[in-house]
């Protein structure tokens, strides 16, 4: 099966590491994958609240682009904000005559066409109902012994539609990263928003909920969590310096993407994964890939 | 009377009668168009319109026209048959004609409720009363049939409905049949421990009641039996009934139990269904220790013997009476009833369809009936309320409306679980003094002594948080949430959101349909509404009878209710089932077929058809011919004869063409 | 406390417009609004609840009454992450999300914006998109605690340093490939574009 790869913003920026591992991963595994040619930003949950049908249109023109370049072709969309948007637009067209008319008619200023034909899919499912445990299972060859993964799936990607996992207790990462050999964790946040933009914007807010994640994680007895959207991954990551241990000394968390986690495991270098670029670094796990800050 | 003779072509003389019905009729169809242009079809000799035709004025109308007009076939537009046909039939039978010179035209429920044009709206009506006009032109002078009834009536379900039902009918000396497919009645009222409002012991009101059947004469109590088939009519049914082998003769069995103790499984080995599954038994067991009748049940799906025929039996030894007979076959039962009444019960919502509220998950999180079975003496914790490690729970929560009101399940109110709820509250408190939080949206507690209850409940220093709760989660933000169930919720009275710890949450879930409503709803021909539960004639006027007559509603398997509701429709359903049994006849419409023998060529393509083998063969003449009495009306034969020698009664060959050209000839 | 001070609190009907609700009902997602019945698991389920100084529940209440400047003005629609799980836990399948991006949407028309980092974010996104068809992520934040909170600069500098030399940080612009004039092309003719880019 041939997929079209849309990065999204993030991943060219906050989130290389998560392209670097995701291709990286795709490769070694044989799936043939191409970079949507010429895409524009999703709008993400930020256009949405500014103006909702040019938030559709700017997905839209995604869809389009995907349909021309390769129909039939799923496109795989890492980030879960774009993830949804690409979705939610999928949706909106389909149900509201007014909202496809008017983006129909833009597109067609610049020379697209959507005709609702393309999925829109995240590495997980590829990665979960595609190719399939068992096959990763088998291409394992340095499983990730010594570390308990907590697996924080976030919101976007099971909410509001869930195709291919549970809403309320996703399993798809854990399933992965089983296979992969690591220890982990069950929690009972993960689906809680890290929250998103509001790091930034209202940091109390924000890294308050981010916290919240951390400190569960923590108690849970995880010593590192995996993610697969780069926003809860950089907020998950980047502001960690108030968590104290109980004898008081910093306690940091590794934060990775579940991609690098499973490449290691696939016995893919540290440094093709973006390990290099963590700000925390990943705990050897007892086979010795060594993750250096 | 079976009409074979050529109606005599006698003067036809029609009355019209078009009915405003206020201006359920009269505001979309223009009335008076309509009855001028009845005014001008032929045969017609008077037409009218009036206000309400139903109405005592109204049908006197009529009766004056067939007095003074000598007016011989009358039509009236109005609305369905259903609802009037036997008033205007009635009418004519009483002005002296016969009440089967009258057809009716549907312009309402046909016409102005579903035409949304005016003018669409006359010209259909206008064509279905041409088209009644000429029909009725030919109709011919017909008497109901009546058939003999069977006076016993078949209850099916042995809860507190068919319970309640069943004594009534037999004091009214009826025989009833009470069916039900667990090894005991009682329902599950018998698994309550106090029932709202006035807390009475469930077990204590109903057992009298279970004990009364079991000692009627006029009750033949099959339990651990199910209704195969249905067969037949109102006032004729055939009902199959299946024994299902309890393994042990219920004669014989006295209830002593030292089968069950002599058991080779030392514990419990399956779910106890009557504790719902907070406790295991054995394979051979006593549903519970008021079960009626009083006899063990043993379970082939977990008895050794049963399944694989190698055990030392320590059953059969144990047992002094020698009731137990691993050799029974089911066996089967028909029946001849008059009525039927179904009354076979509601189940739970299974709460694990709400993955938030930690069922199934979290040790502590109950349903309400579980509470029941905890807090019961005969229950799994000989009626302690402990949690599942043994301690007693210093604080509870109680959740109202889980999978009702929700779009998601069910979007309808279950009615009983907010005084469930608040009974839940008051138990919990009184047995160990928790710190008790009740969560609602909607406080419903309408029925007698109800508000007054939750008027107690609220004394006793319950704590009412308006605000359905998003979860229960074990995720502690602060020390005193470690180790707890915490419920988040908005408490929205206050307008805050709130994180309240406790030990143990209990789910008021709501009601819905018996998981086989679909099949049952078929197997006796009535229909489910959009909820899943039994639908009624009519939900205002009609709410214990069903389209099919004969067969009746009682109890929850008509729509969530309460014990009083219930017992009150069970004696309603009985005293229309008595309305159906106590004539000793049913009317039946005269639609019986017969066969012109002049046509008839003897070819005996009916008589094979016929579902109801109602046609035979005279020999002598070579011709088939209907025997009226078995006769069902369907028009199989007439459909199939090749010589068109077969008719129907109400619905000639001719009626029907006449119907059809007029409703055509109105172009 | 000054005589100043005290306001009568009972509300009169003019207080209330009642085609405020009505028209955020008229928006998509909005059209269920009229089944609430209040029962507040939105409010319980949202992770932000807490923070807000009306919950989405009260919201809701307060935009079918028509209490527009109240909503309008309140923080909870500027704290709301779109994280959905209001619009999953629901009862009565409202899609509360949707409910409360109309309502930014709205605040943005009327240039109310009480929470002026995240209008800030949003205006520095929306240029950025308008003019290379992508978000760069950290000249949109930079350029949003400039115009906001320019301590947070400071504050996150230390941070941004690290980023920058791990290689996370894209100061410079990244480009669509030609066809980023497209973009606004595209969003202009669906209708007019939006409003608020010159500053509040």
């Amino acid at each position: 099966m041939h997929y079209l790869y849309y990065p999204g913003c993030s991943l060219k920026a906050t989130g290389k590491p998560y392209e670097e591992s995701l291709l990286a991963v795709f490769r070694a595994l044989g799936i043939d994958v191409d970079e949507l040619k010429d895409w524009n930003c999703c709008g993400a949950t930020t256009y949405m609240g500014v103006d909702e049908v040019q938030a559709f249109a700017l997905a839209a023109r995604n869809l389009a682009l995907a349909e021309r370049q390769a129909s039939g072709a799923a496109v795989v969309a890492p980030c879960n904000a774009c993830y949804l948007v690409l979705n939610k637009a999928q949706h909106y067209v389909s149900e509201y005559p007014d909202i496809r008319k008017r983006v129909t008619r833009a597109l067609k200023v610049i020379e697209l066409e959507y005709c609702g034909d393309v999925n829109v899919r995240h590495p997980l499912d590829i990665l979960v109902n595609d190719y399939g445990i068992e096959r990763i299972g088998q291409e394992v060859k340095q499983p990730l012994a010594g570390l308990n993964v907590a697996c924080y799936c976030g919101c976007q990607i099971v909410r509001p539609y869930s195709t291919f996992d549970d809403q309320h207790n996703p399993q798809s990462m854990e399933r992965l990263l089983r296979a992969a050999g690591a220890n982990v964790i069950d929690w009972p946040l993960k689906t809680r928003c890290c929250g998103a933009a509001l790091t930034g914007t209202i940091p109390t807010a924000g890294t308050g909920l981010s916290d919240l994640l951390l400190k569960e994680a923590r108690r849970r007895g995880a010593n590192t969590i995996a993610t697969c959207c780069p926003l809860c991954q950089h907020n998950l990551e980047c502001y960690q310096a108030e968590g104290r241990g109980e004898s008081g000394t910093l306690v940091q968390t590794p934060v990775v993407y579940f991609t690098q986690l499973l490449g290691l495991a696939l016995g893919l270098k540290p440094k093709s994964l973006g390990l290099k670029r963590m700000l925390i670094a990943l705990q050897p796990p007892a086979q010795a890939t060594r993750a250096v800050l | 009377m079976s009409s074979n003779t050529k109606q005599k072509t006698e003067d036809v003389r029609v009355a019209v009668y078009v009915c405003h019905c206020g201006t359920n009729i009269a505001g979309k169809v223009s009335v008076e168009q309509v009855r001028q242009f009845a005014e001008r079809l032929p045969s017609v000799v008077v037409a009218r319109d009036f206000k309400f035709m139903c109405s005592d004025p109204g049908q006197e109308l009529i009766a004056d026209d067939i007095a003074k007009l000598q007016v011989n076939r009358v039509v009236v537009a109005s609305c369905s048959p259903l609802l009037h046909e036997h008033t205007f039939r009635n009418a004519l039978r009483k002005a002296g004609l016969n009440p089967f010179y009258y057809q009716m035209a549907n312009i309402r429920e046909h016409v102005s409720w579903v035409t949304l044009d005016r003018k669409l709206a006359t010209d259909k009506a206008k064509a279905l009363v041409a088209a009644a006009v000429r029909r009725v032109a030919n109709a011919v002078a017909l008497e109901k049939k009546r058939i003999s009834a069977h006076r016993d009536v078949l209850i099916v379900g042995g809860g507190i409905a068919g319970i309640h039902g069943a004594l009534t009918l037999a004091e009214s000396g009826k025989h009833v049949y009470l069916v039900e497919r667990e090894p005991t009645i009682g329902g599950h009222m018998a698994q309550f421990d106090k029932t709202f409002p006035t807390l009475d012991c469930a077990a204590c009101i109903l057992t009298p009641k279970m004990s009364a059947v079991k000692n009627h004469p006029n009750i033949t109590l099959w339990t651990y039996s199910e209704v195969e088939e249905v067969n037949g009519f109102a006032g004729n049914f055939k009902v199959r009934v299946k024994r299902k082998p309890r393994y042990v003769h219920e004669e014989l069995c006295v209830g002593c139990n030292d089968c069950v103790e002599a058991c080779v499984f030392k514990r419990g080995k399956v779910d106890d269904e009557f504790n719902v599954g907070l406790s295991k038994r054995k394979p051979v067991y006593m549903p519970f220790p008021q079960a009626t009748p009083a006899s063990v049940v043993i379970d082939p799906q977990s008895c050794l013997e049963l399944m694989k025929g190698k055990c030392s039996k320590t059953c059969v030894e144990a047992c002094e009476r020698a009731a137990i007979d691993f050799k029974q076959e089911p066996t089967y039962e028909e029946v001849d009833v008059g009525a039927i009444i179904l009354a076979t019960g509601y189940k739970t919502f299974d709460p694990k369809r709400i993955p938030e509220y930690g069922y199934g998950k979290y040790p502590n999180v109950y349903t309400t009936l579980e509470i029941e079975r905890l807090v019961n003496a005969t229950g799994p914790t000989q009626g302690e309320l402990v949690l599942k490690d043994g301690s007693t729970p210093k604080s509870a929560a109680v959740i109202h409306c889980v999978g009702s009101r929700d779009r998601r399940f069910h979007l309808y109110c279950s009615n009983v679980c907010c005084m469930s709820a608040l009974k839940m509250a008051h138990l919990i408190k009184e047995r160990t003094g928790a710190d008790v939080f009740n969560f609602y949206v909607d406080m419903r507690t309408a029925f007698k002594g109800y508000e007054e209850f939750y008027d107690q409940v609220l004394n006793e220093g319950v704590q009412f948080i308006r605000g359905r709760p998003a979860e229960v989660t074990d995720w502690a933000v602060t020390r005193e949430e470690e180790g707890k169930l915490v419920v988040r919720v908005e408490d929205t009275l206050l307008g805050m959101a709130r994180r309240i710890p406790v030990d143990m949450v209990v789910l008021a879930v709501g009601l819905e349909s018996q998981l086989d409503a679909e099949e049952v709803q078929r197997k006796f021909n009535i229909s489910c509404s959009r909820d899943g539960f039994f639908l009624e004639r009519h939900p205002k006027l009609g709410p214990v009878s069903t389209f099919s007559d004969g067969i009746f509603l009682s109890g929850t398997c008509q729509g969530p209710k309460d014990i009083p509701e219930t017992v009150a429709q069970a004696g309603a359903a009985v005293a229309e089932a008595l309305c159906l049994v106590d004539k000793g006849y049913v009317e039946v419409e005269p639609n019986t077929a017969y066969i012109d023998p002049d046509a008839c060529s003897g070819c005996k393509t009916c008589i094979a058809l016929c579902p109801f083998k109602a046609i035979n063969r005279d020999e002598s003449l070579k011709i088939a011919v209907v025997n009226e009495a078995l006769c069902k009306g369907c028009g199989t034969c007439v459909g199939a004869c090749p010589s068109g020698a077969a008719e129907q009664n109400l619905f000639t060959n001719k009626q029907i063409y006449q119907e059809i050209e007029g409703v055509l000839g109105y172009a | 406390m000054s005589d100043s001070t005290f306001e009568a609190r009972p509300k009169q009907q003019h207080h209330f417009d009642l085609n405020f609700g009505k028209s955020i009902m008229a928006l998509p997602g909005g059209e269920d609004l009229y089944r609430c019945i209040q029962c507040g698991t939105c409010s319980s389920t949202c992770p932000l609840s807490a923070y807000m100084d009306h919950t989405p529940r009260r919201i809701i209440a307060m935009t079918r009454a028509g209490l527009k400047d109240d909503v309008l003005a309140s923080n909870t629609i500027w704290l709301c992450s779109s994280c959905y799980s209001c619009t999953v836990a629901c009862p009565k399948q409202i899609r509360i999300t949707d409910v409360m991006y109309s309502l930014k949407r709205r605040a943005i028309q009327t240039r109310r914006f009480s929470v002026g980092p995240v209008a800030a974010l949003a205006r520095a996104f929306i240029a950025s998109v308008l003019r290379t068809g992508r978000s760069n992520e950290s000249r949109i934040i930079v350029r949003t605690w400039l115009s906001t909170q320019p301590f947070e600069l400071v504050r996150q500098a230390w941070l941004g340093l690290r980023l920058w030399l791990k290689g996370r940080l894209s100061l410079r612009r990244h480009r669509m490939t030609g066809s980023a004039r497209d973009i606004p092309k595209l969003l202009r003719n669906l209708h007019e574009p939006p409003t608020f880019n010159r500053k509040a």
